[in-house]
């Protein structure tokens, strides 16, 4: 399996890995989204805790997690391998002057501190919401199911959390306008025919999740 | 002369010129004044002129590298104002002319950086690594024997066109300089995906980009993430496409090469 390995560890190799962790995760957005959406039903949060109930306790997706932890680590596991190749790469002695935002967007070159800023975000958010409704004890709602919904609710009531989600989704947005096409093109995906299509995509696809999950904490703060 | 201002005001300028011994020893910006430069001076014989009035003080003249100086041979490399080539689209160090410029401006000169193009002198750089990387696969297979016929292999007009499109890399190395990965990708990509389109091409075809691919990783080049600032300086204008060419040469090569390497 040397030949699969020796691909995987080349320079297209990675960025191929980076590209389908990538896609799958834009996939997990959407779910994620899709499902939260639900906060904004007026029933006092009893759509949002059967929904999190089952999401917590259904084999199936409990079984799917584990995947999606494995997409979060060879994303970030490769990310980090290739920012370290390419400084290599691009040497000790680096230019005097060098006008490299004359050629290129700014979002494509800060990928790596735009997904540090979301991974910050994402333990934040993984520590207040995930690690409580696991391991951690809730009250129960009237349903008898674990009241995620006040702990949204309350926690969307700090200016200084909902401050950290409109940022970690600007960075997202910033994020996914690169990597969405980018991923496209690192998997050879292009065609005159549809690669203008994927690029218009890629935007609609960043600006619509990241508002969509900004609106959650910005709803609650000011609106409830 | 044709397209020649006689108006056109003679520059006095400021360069800041990368100087570097040689390959170990440490460089640095040193700065120089140069008088009455014409407009219609190309960027190289602006330097000429610099390297004369270096020569006449009897100071060591400033090596940089320069060939053909009509922007075929892909030679002349400079990093000028922050830029692969200058700051003009299309165009290489010897197309660049002095009329872009303004009286007065200070111009910043350095050699293309990156791990696997090392300064030798100067501004001048060693680029072997882009033979190495064409001798690892960059050729293709042909009979011996009698001349073909010309037209023989018959191929789409628009197969040709991109063929040559790609085939018109010149090699000069900006897209490594400019790349914040110093990444060769888009110099790969121009000669995988030119073979890999033409009927001449197919013998090779997958080793050819395995190889090719191994060689770039070997000499210490970055992996391309899809910036674009090679293409945004690309003299000869090689288009981003190439790169996903290559992309999909690689996946489809070692999904069904014999090498099991």
């Amino acid at each position: 399996m040397s030949w699969l390995s020796n691909a995987l560890t080349s320079s297209i190799g990675r960025k191929i890995i980076m590209a389908v962790t990538g896609l799958f995760l834009c996939s997990f957005l959407v779910i994620h989204l899709i499902g939260n959406l639900q906060l904004f039903k007026n029933d006092g949060g009893d759509a949002f805790n059967v929904y999190s109930h089952f999401m917590g306790t259904n084999p199936v997706i409990r079984t799917i997690e584990w995947v999606l932890v494995a997409g979060f680590v060879f994303h970030i596991y490769e990310a980090i391998a290739l920012t370290g190749k390419n400084r290599k790469a691009r040497g000790s002695q680096g230019y005097v002057e060098n006008r490299i935002g004359q050629n290129s967007p700014w979002a494509s070159r800060n990928m790596g501190l735009l997904g540090t800023v979301i991974l910050f975000f994402l333990i934040v958010h993984l520590y207040n919401f995930f690690w409580r409704a696991r391991f951690g004890t809730l009250d129960k709602d009237i349903n008898n199911h674990d009241d995620l919904y006040t702990l949204v609710v309350t926690s969307f009531h700090e200016w200084w959390y909902v401050l950290l989600y409109v940022l970690a989704q600007v960075a997202l947005c910033y994020h996914l306008i690169h990597g969405f096409k980018s991923a496209f093109q690192s998997l050879g995906l292009t065609h005159r025919k549809y690669t203008p299509f994927v690029t218009y995509l890629g935007y609609a696809f960043a600006v619509i999740v990241c508002a969509g999950f900004a609106a959650m904490p910005l709803y609650f703060f000011f609106l409830q | 002369m044709a397209g020649s201002n006689p108006n056109a005001k003679p520059l006095n300028l400021t360069l800041k010129v990368w100087r570097q011994q040689n390959r170990n020893a440490q460089g640095n910006i040193v700065d120089y004044q140069v008088r009455d430069i014409s407009p219609d001076m190309s960027f190289l014989e602006m330097l000429d002129v610099l390297n004369e009035d270096l020569l006449r003080k009897g100071e060591e003249p400033v090596a940089f590298d320069h060939d053909c100086r009509e922007g075929i041979c892909g030679s002349c490399n400079l990093f000028i104002n922050g830029r692969a080539h200058g700051p003009e689209p299309g165009t290489t160090t010897c197309q660049l002319h002095m009329r872009k410029f303004s009286d007065g401006d200070t111009i910043t000169i350095e050699p293309w950086r990156a791990e696997a193009f090392p300064v030798n002198k100067d501004l001048s750089v060693d680029r072997s690594a882009f033979d190495r990387i064409i001798q690892a696969g960059g050729y293709v297979s042909v009979n011996t024997g009698g001349i073909p016929d010309a037209n023989e292999i018959p191929i789409p007009k628009s197969i040709a066109d991109q063929a040559f499109d790609a085939a018109t890399c010149i090699g000069c190395g900006a897209c490594v300089a400019a790349c914040k990965n110093a990444s060769a990708m888009l110099f790969v990509s121009a000669k995988v995906s030119q073979l890999a389109l033409l009927p001449q091409g197919q013998v090779e075809r997958k080793t050819r980009v395995e190889n090719m691919v191994a060689q770039m990783d070997k000499e210490g080049f970055g992996a391309c993430t899809n910036i674009g600032s090679c293409a945004a300086e690309c003299p000869v204008g090689i288009s981003l496409e190439n790169i996903a060419i290559l992309n999909r040469e690689f996946l489809a090569a070692k999904a069904t090469s014999n090498n099991l390497g």
